[in-house]
């Protein structure tokens, strides 16, 4: 693929991403969505690129914060929205909200809430693809604060272990919730070396930085395809917004608003977009274009999402079991 | 359909051996699984039959290794995971509980869980505090999971098969003291449905309602309160959850008088739930106020001396019985035929684990 068609097609999902976050964010004071809701504006990059990279029928799990996954992935934005909104139509039919996303048609296998929950859930997807022995790869989004969690050396052990198919991508904002990555892990020592030492291959990269992370997903994916067993990326990068809920939180006293601006400075969409102009990839009508159409494509989907209807009261009662 | 005789381990080991052939998604891993023991004898000779891609030991990480087995059921694998004793599996709570449950609920139906999770729990031989817990109660009490918890050798085959091709998560309780007992056992591979009960007995007087080893003990009090013209339902549960309620009400709008038996700590108990919904349901029905036996709410002890009379066995049944009935039937029966030590299920049993 052409470096101009790449650069268009990262453009196109980092700002479906942008935009479906900046709106529900903008609409959350509706009362309409009724759940909590972890927005990733800030952090497009990643989703975006490796949802480019990966093929549709390659697995990838979440956790909380998983609108950008599920949407770089190709995930349906309709279904997500309806779902936020707790309709029939929702992508879990209104049984999982916003953080158990799921859309099995693009390989995006489902998002859970419990931090490192989906670790070993995507390593498992990983042993499945070698018991079937396809060429698919496993993706596993975590954050820096999942490699707090036991079960994240476990996992990383048996993929290693065993050889598996699976890409962690290892989104680091520095916080969890309020807790600042000072606070939880010493100083000096890279997340991403320390899992070298697990026996992993990892890297590290600027998550700001959309071709950075592409070219480094492309390169470990078609590692992991020649069955070399799991990589590691850790991607720096920073939510905007709080960690929970529509507002920006700089005001609150755990982190500053200097802090904040700075990252802003190097917002990845007006990068790319910049980048884009500069290198006359695209001009600006082409880029207001592209806009244009994404936001008719945004605008439907919350319209399909307002309208679709709310499931039964009884449905609650239903699909404990797999019948 | 021919039968023979076979232990309980064996019959566990050839429902795996079955499984396995039937359906090349089958797996089977667990610590163990493939050493000289092998798990009890239950998964002698899988690695060799089946080879090390399906029937592997694995790392001592008891919650990714279950997060790995939903993630690999996600794309057809049919995982049978086990572990020697449930106390170790209280690790795996988050991938249990967060996940395996829920999954086909809270993603509205798009996909499930097919796993099969064995454990070992027990009592005696200086199992302790933290080696033979019996957390059944833990477990039922998550909407989204089957509790399968058989008794009877002649049944553990057909649940087992019947757990590992079913599409949503079931979690198997083995009672280390079930291993050994000889019963008929099917050489086909015929699944038994789950969420049935099995009357094993029948009379008029009491109910007992059972499940896994306490119903060996209820077969020893009800031939002595037999011989004595007490005759008592044995309903053997086989599956905790979901609870086969029908056979229940069935046996208690009969009698009139409930007895559950548990392998646990009384309080919140399997037991305590029976009791409850009878008491509930079918109350007008009672003529006399249900009893329950259990475990003290303490935890198990190690040592034989103070186990005595810590665990509940057939003669606290007979006792029960005879309080309910206002009957006086002799336990001296016992005293006299109880040829092991209390601490463990026969003679054959010398240890270590």
């Amino acid at each position: 693929m052409k470096k101009t068609d790449i650069a268009k097609e990262l453009l196109r999902r980092m700002k479906l991403i942008r935009l479906a976050e900046e709106t529900i964010a903008a609409r959350y004071s509706e009362n309409k969505m009724r759940c909590p809701t972890h927005l990733c504006t800030g952090q497009e990059a990643v989703s975006a690129a490796v949802g480019f990279v990966l093929s549709k029928d390659d697995f990838a799990v979440s956790s909380h914060r998983a609108h950008g996954h599920y949407l770089g992935k190709g995930g349906d934005l309709g279904a997500m929205l309806a779902e936020i909104y707790g309709k029939a139509t929702g992508c879990s039919a209104g049984k999982g909200g916003s953080m158990h996303l799921i859309d099995e048609s693009v390989g995006f296998m489902g998002s859970t809430a419990i931090v490192g929950n989906t670790i070993p859930i995507g390593v498992g997807l990983g042993l499945s693809i070698k018991l079937n022995q396809t060429k698919q790869v496993s993706c596993i989004f975590l954050g820096e604060g999942a490699t707090e969690e036991g079960v994240f050396y476990e996992s990383v052990n048996f993929a290693v272990l065993k050889k598996l198919p699976v890409l962690f991508i290892c989104e680091n904002n520095l916080y969890s919730v309020y807790s600042s990555l000072k606070d939880r892990q010493p100083a000096g020592r890279d997340i991403y070396k320390m899992v070298q030492g697990l026996g992993c291959p990892a890297q590290q990269g600027d998550g700001n930085d959309v071709f950075e992370v592409y070219e480094k997903v492309k390169k470990a994916v078609a590692l992991l395809r020649g069955g070399k067993g799991p990589y590691f990326l850790e991607f720096s990068t920073y939510r905007w917004r709080e960690h929970c809920g529509p507002n920006f939180d700089n005001d609150i006293g755990y982190r500053s608003e200097k802090e904040f601006l700075n990252w802003k400075k190097k917002d990845p969409v007006g990068r790319l977009e910049k980048d884009i102009l500069k290198k006359g990839m695209l001009s600006r009508p082409q880029i207001d274009q592209m806009e244009q159409e994404i936001k008719t494509q945004v605008d439907a989907a919350f319209h399909f999402a307002e309208e679709s209807p709310f499931p039964q009261a009884l449905e609650a009662y239903t699909q404990l079991f797999k019948e | 359909m021919a039968n023979r005789k076979l232990n309980f381990a064996k019959a566990v080991n050839e429902a795996l051996t079955q499984a396995m052939e039937k359906d090349t998604k089958v797996i089977c891993y667990g610590l163990g699984v493939d050493d000289p023991k092998a798990i009890f004898g239950t998964t002698l000779g899988l690695k060799e039959k089946f080879g090390d891609a399906r029937v592997f030991d694995m790392p001592t990480a008891e919650n990714a290794m279950t997060g790995i087995a939903i993630g690999a059921s996600l794309n057809g694998i049919r995982p049978v995971m086990t572990h020697q004793r449930l106390d170790f599996f209280i690790l795996a709570m988050d991938q249990l509980v967060n996940s395996a449950a829920k999954w086909h609920y809270m993603f509205g139906g798009k996909s499930s869980v097919p796993i099969t999770i064995r454990l070992i729990m027990g009592r005696g031989w200086g199992q302790g505090p933290t080696h033979s817990q019996n957390l059944q109660a833990w477990l039922t009490h998550i909407p989204g999971l089957k509790v399968v918890a058989p008794a009877m050798t002649a049944d553990v085959k057909g649940l087992l098969l019947a757990s590992i091709f079913d599409d949503n998560p079931v979690v198997f309780l083995e009672h280390r003291w079930l291993h050994n007992l000889e019963g008929d056992v099917p050489v086909d591979a015929v699944p038994i449905p789950l969420g049935k009960a099995n009357l094993i007995k029948k009379g008029d007087d009491v109910t007992i309602v059972s499940y896994s080893y306490m119903t060996i003990e209820a077969l020893h009090a009800i031939e002595v309160l037999e011989k004595e013209g007490v005759h008592c339902d044995l309903v053997d549960l086989r599956t905790l959850s979901p609870m086969d309620w029908d056979s229940i009400f069935a046996s208690v709008n009969r009698t009139g008088r409930l007895l559950a038996l548990d392998t646990s700590n009384e309080t919140g108990s399997v037991a305590g739930e029976i009791i409850a919904r009878v008491s509930m349901e079918i109350f007008a029905k009672l003529k006399a106020a249900p009893q329950r036996l259990a475990s003290p709410d303490y935890p198990s002890p190690t040592s034989p001396a103070l186990t005595k009379s810590f665990y509940k066995g057939a003669e606290d049944i007979v006792d029960a019985v005879n309080k309910m009935l206002g009957k006086n039937i002799s336990l001296e029966y016992f005293q006299d035929h109880r040829k092991r030590p209390h601490d463990v299920p026969g003679d054959w049993f010398k240890g270590p684990f």
